[in-house]
């Protein structure tokens, strides 16, 4: 028998060449290619006056110098809204080039291409252009006192306001026994992906046609945005996904201003242009996400269950809303993670401001409203005296009650409506593997020796596996190789490998005769994009199917050459064969040599296939009604609706008594994404997420200066986390498959990130014995804090 | 802008280069020499997926000038292949422990690594977290990572004991 590969930890299929340094990323590519550099806004808000390129067209090696009034037809337009919502009043997207106005620090103001980087800087450097300041509107405050404005047209820098609600919830609170109220914030952070971005693009003049290698999580949908914008049919542009060094979000918005101008400029210049993204640019000009202020009021018995929550927050969505109010929707429906909310309103308004644009960052929304959650959770723990895990038992959704529904609408517009899990077993796991009922033990003991420890927990559900759909497309070919294709795209997670091993099980062929690409539109066309945890959910299922289909037409063809019943047929190690007479057996390579009767023989195998050599039927036609040539097939899944896969973190932090310097010593996860179809793959995920988890409570930060100047734009001063920063991580697994999907698959990509801020704030709080509002914390903050707190109780 | 030819061994392959004095070394491996396993993840010198090997030390190429390099034996990625092309030790190590997912910052890792086994046979855990702690990656949260520097080394060992015997 085929071992079975669902569920096995498949070494990568991807890391030969990545590891030997033979992986093609952006710009390992086209190194003939000319190159582009951008001016870009040294302010956050201004009226452009002037633009004199004179000084810069000495420069040798120059080849095009372009402002917006070169930009024609509809590259003139603004960007894409691309995901309108009947409360986004007010959206406003930025033109590829600044066109009188700039919002941000980083928007691009002008092009230049060049014979290289090099000299497309040198003079980028001479481009002057003149600006009339404008008041610029930096954090959440100012934009909702709106004394200034970013957008002229837009009162009150208010792009949207949305209310959800399940009834009247502030009667509830009031009613209620207990009341409490609380004021939390979250700053600013981003996915900051080890490669930026990068574009390039050839204009092949004698076929009319263009091919683009973006760097992007979304490689059919830039295509669709590019053949608009740049008045192609789409027939004449192919979009290719090259290895991409992560994505984490950012790469999910498109078309950037980059992917558009620089196809546009291989056309109007003929020649193939590229742009690759630096650090910088990245920081000031690449989207960013978390900012959020939260006022919460939250009624709830003496046992701590809750009777009513109300939630009004505000939402920085950055200069522009290109992604539309995807993050601030899911924190209001993902808040609620895996409790029971009582009667639930939550109002947010999407506020503009004069900085870099806010898009989905791994998590998208949910480490705002786990951390928000749970930091209620906590504080009324603290209020009544329970334990902060029973508090939250005591509020879950049991399991019996799945699936349940929330009485909302979640991101897809479809019901939020939670498919299952098994949220006390859940916890029941974690407090296990954190040894949480000893932890007072082990508090004394740290004690002793003059150390101060603390614990926190945190839970979310995620929903995943967003629609509308993915596709597969699968081709045997006559040696045998089963090519596999899926038009989303991959940055890391290791999808050939995933899919291969789907792919390998439902076809019955070795895994090594599967090769599987991705996100390349010369492949497959119809695809949305990798984000949500999706692609193990929508592209697995996907493929899955589409193996179903072809192993029939193989079971089809090799019936009628075998001369035996379909139902007597296995598929066995790339091998059709009769089942319990093994020997009486075809290949697959073989069956795809019969599927497609030839004319011409050009080797053996094809002369095999010649219309000549099979004993057809004289009366029959070679290819039957309904029937087509080759063993290939496509198919497609779409949801009813989003899967939700959910888990628990558990942290153990050592505060130190003087420097207030805060080390996670143990970090432990509960995870539920249904059934694995790799678990290393998983934990690789999970791994990943709970570092950005970490990064984002201690240590990530965009620190912006009241002019709306990015103080930090550098890896020197935004301090992602160094292995000397994160902790070993503790995983156990709980299985409870989706109902919703052929593989009983929930996702697993974003996961690891969400509960991170919560969980480490929880365990902060527990050390030092202080209430805890604003995430991320640093020591000095954590020391002021304390200042403060002897203060009040002294 | 006038170039200045200089002259180093790259992987063990002797190459005679006219550069801009300003061409970063990284750019020179990258898109002169076509070696473009080296990877740019900032350019300035934090992130360490520029990592090559000169005269055996690791450096950040994306902040040397080329021209400074004369004379000098550098190993990239590329070169830290086994001598039959396919995965050396440590390459191997970081295949088996799942230490990479986008890669990206990979090459920097691997030269890093391999510097580091030259005088540190038998890492513990703490050891082999700090030898990899100036290098950042996105993807992993370093935990395989600080595996693969222990399976390297266990590689390694017996790769030399294989040599030896
Ligand atoms: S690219 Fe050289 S250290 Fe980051
Ligand atoms: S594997 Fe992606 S940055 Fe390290």
């Amino acid at each position: 028998m085929t071992t079975r590969l669902f569920g096995e930890r498949v070494p990568r299929v991807e890391d030969p060449r990545l590891v030997t340094g033979n992986g093609r990323f952006l710009d390992d590519l086209g190194h003939d290619a000319l190159e582009a550099a951008f001016v870009r806004s040294p302010h956050a808000h201004a009226r452009i006056v002037d633009i004199d390129v004179s000084e810069a067209l000495d420069v040798e090696g120059l080849v095009a110098i372009y402002t917006y009034d070169d930009l024609d037809g509809r590259t003139g337009e603004a960007l894409p809204l691309l995901i309108p919502h009947p409360t986004l009043t007010h959206g406003r997207t930025p033109h590829a080039l600044a066109r009188d106005e700039v919002n941000h620090v980083g928007e691009a103001v002008v092009m230049v291409v060049a014979t290289s980087r090099y000299v497309a800087e040198d003079a980028a450097e001479r481009v002057r252009v003149e600006y009339d300041f404008l008041p610029a509107v930096v954090g959440i405050e100012a934009a909702r006192a709106a004394e200034e404005l970013v957008h002229d047209d837009v009162p009150g820098n208010l792009a949207a306001r949305m209310v959800q609600q399940t009834g009247d919830a502030d009667a509830a609170v009031d009613a209620a026994p207990n009341l409490l109220e609380l004021d939390l914030e979250i700053e600013r952070s981003a996915s900051m992906p080890l490669e930026g971005k990068g574009v390039l693009a050839r204009w092949d003049p004698d076929d009319e046609s263009l091919l683009v290698h973006t760097s992007t999580q979304t490689s059919t949908s830039v295509r669709q945005a590019l053949a608009a914008k740049l008045g192609l049919p789409v027939d004449r542009v192919e979009v290719v996904t090259p290895d991409v060094g992560g994505g984490f979000g950012v790469k999910i918005v498109h078309p950037w201003p980059e992917e558009i101008l620089v196809p546009w400029a291989a056309i109007r210049l003929g020649r193939p242009v590229k742009w690759t993204e630096d650090r910088r640019e990245h920081f000031v000009s690449s989207a960013h996400e978390r900012g959020q202020l939260h006022h919460v009021r939250v009624g709830y018995d003496d046992e701590g269950v809750l009777a009513g929550l109300s939630v009004r927050f505000w939402h920085d969505n950055g200069a522009y809303v290109p992604y539309g109010l995807i993050v601030p929707i899911i924190t209001s429906t993902q808040l609620l993670g895996p409790y029971k909310p009582g009667v639930y309103r939550v109002e947010f308004d999407s506020l503009y401001t004069n900085t870099v644009l806010v898009t989905p960052y791994r998590g998208a929304g949910r480490p705002q409203g786990c951390y928000v959650m749970e930091r209620v959770m906590d504080a009324i723990a603290a209020e009544r005296g329970i334990d902060r895990t029973v508090v939250r038992e005591r509020n879950f959704i049991r399991p019996e009650e799945m699936p349940y529904d929330h009485g909302l609408i979640f991101q897809d517009g479809r019901p939020l409506l939670y498919d299952s899990g098994d949220y006390p077993a859940t916890l029941a796991k974690l407090k296990k593997l954190v040894g949480w009922d000893g932890f007072e033990a082990y508090r004394e003991q740290a004690r002793a020796e003059g150390r101060r420890v603390g614990i926190g927990l945190a839970c979310y559900v995620e929903g995943t596996g967003v629609g509308p759909y993915e596709g597969g497309h699968i081709r045997v070919e006559t040696d045998g190789t089963v090519v596999v294709s899926t038009g989303l795209t991959t940055q890391g997670q290791g999808h050939r490998t995933m899919l291969a091993q789907i792919v390998a099980d439902e076809l019955g062929v070795p895994f090594d005769r599967v090769r599987v690409t991705t996100g390349d539109t010369r492949r497959f066309k119809y695809a949305v994009g990798t984000f949500a945890s999706r692609t193990a959910v929508m592209s697995g299922s996907a493929v899955a199917l589409t193996a179903r289909s072809v192993r029939d037409k193989a079971l089809t063809i090799a019936a009628e050459a075998l001369e035996v019943d379909v139902e007597d047929l296995e598929v066995v190690d790339g091998h059709v064969r009769v089942k319990g007479s093994p020997s009486s057996s075809i290949d697959l390579g073989a069956v795809a040599v019969l599927s497609n009767p030839l004319r011409y023989a050009f080797d053996e195998a094809a002369a095999r296939a010649t219309q000549f050599a099979a004993p057809a039927d004289p009366e029959k036609p070679p290819v039957g009604p309904g029937e087509q040539p080759g063993l290939e097939g496509s198919d497609y899944y779409s949801p009813p609706r989003s899967t939700f896969a959910n888990g628990m973190h558990a942290v153990v932090v050592e505060t130190d008594p003087d420097t207030a310097e805060i080390r996670v010593l143990r970090y432990c996860v509960v995870h539920d994404c249904g059934t694995l179809v790799n678990p290393m793959l998983v934990e690789g995920q999970i791994h990943g997420g709970v570092a950005q988890g970490v990064g984002g409570a201690l240590y990530e930060r965009m620190e912006y200066a009241p002019d709306g100047q990015l103080l930090n734009a550098s890896f020197m001063d935004f301090l992602m986390p160094y292995a000397s920063e994160v902790p070993e991580v503790e995983i156990d697994h709980l299985v409870t498959p989706s109902p919703l999907n052929p593989l009983g698959v929930k996702g697993a990509g974003e996961a690891g990130v969400i509960p991170g801020a919560a969980a480490i704030a929880s365990a902060i709080e527990d050390a030092e014995g202080l209430t805890i509002t604003r995430m991320p914390i640093s020591p000095s903050e954590l020391f002021a804090l304390r200042a403060a707190h002897r203060k009040e109780t002294p | 802008m006038t170039t200045v030819p200089v002259s180093f061994s790259v992987n063990g392959t002797p190459y005679d280069l006219h550069v801009e004095p300003r061409r970063l070394l990284s750019d020179a491996l990258r898109h002169d020499l076509r070696l473009t396993g080296t990877h740019v993840g900032c350019e300035h010198g934090v992130c360490g997926a520029c990592t090559v090997l000169v005269d055996g030390d690791p450096v950040r190429s994306c902040l040397l000038f080329a021209v400074t390099l004369d004379g000098a034996e550098i190993t990239t990625v590329e070169g830290c292949c086994a001598p039959s092309g396919g995965m050396g030790p440590v390459q191997q190590a970081f295949h088996e422990c799942h230490a990479l997912q986008c890669g990206f910052c990979t090459p920097g890792f691997v030269t890093t690594v391999t510097a580091y086994l030259c005088d540190h046979r038998d890492p513990t855990r703490a050891e082999a977290r700090e030898a990899v702690s100036g290098n950042l990656c996105r993807c992993t949260g370093y935990v395989n990572i600080v595996s693969a520097v222990q399976r390297a080394a266990e590689l390694t060992a017996g790769l030399t004991a294989e040599d030896r015997s």
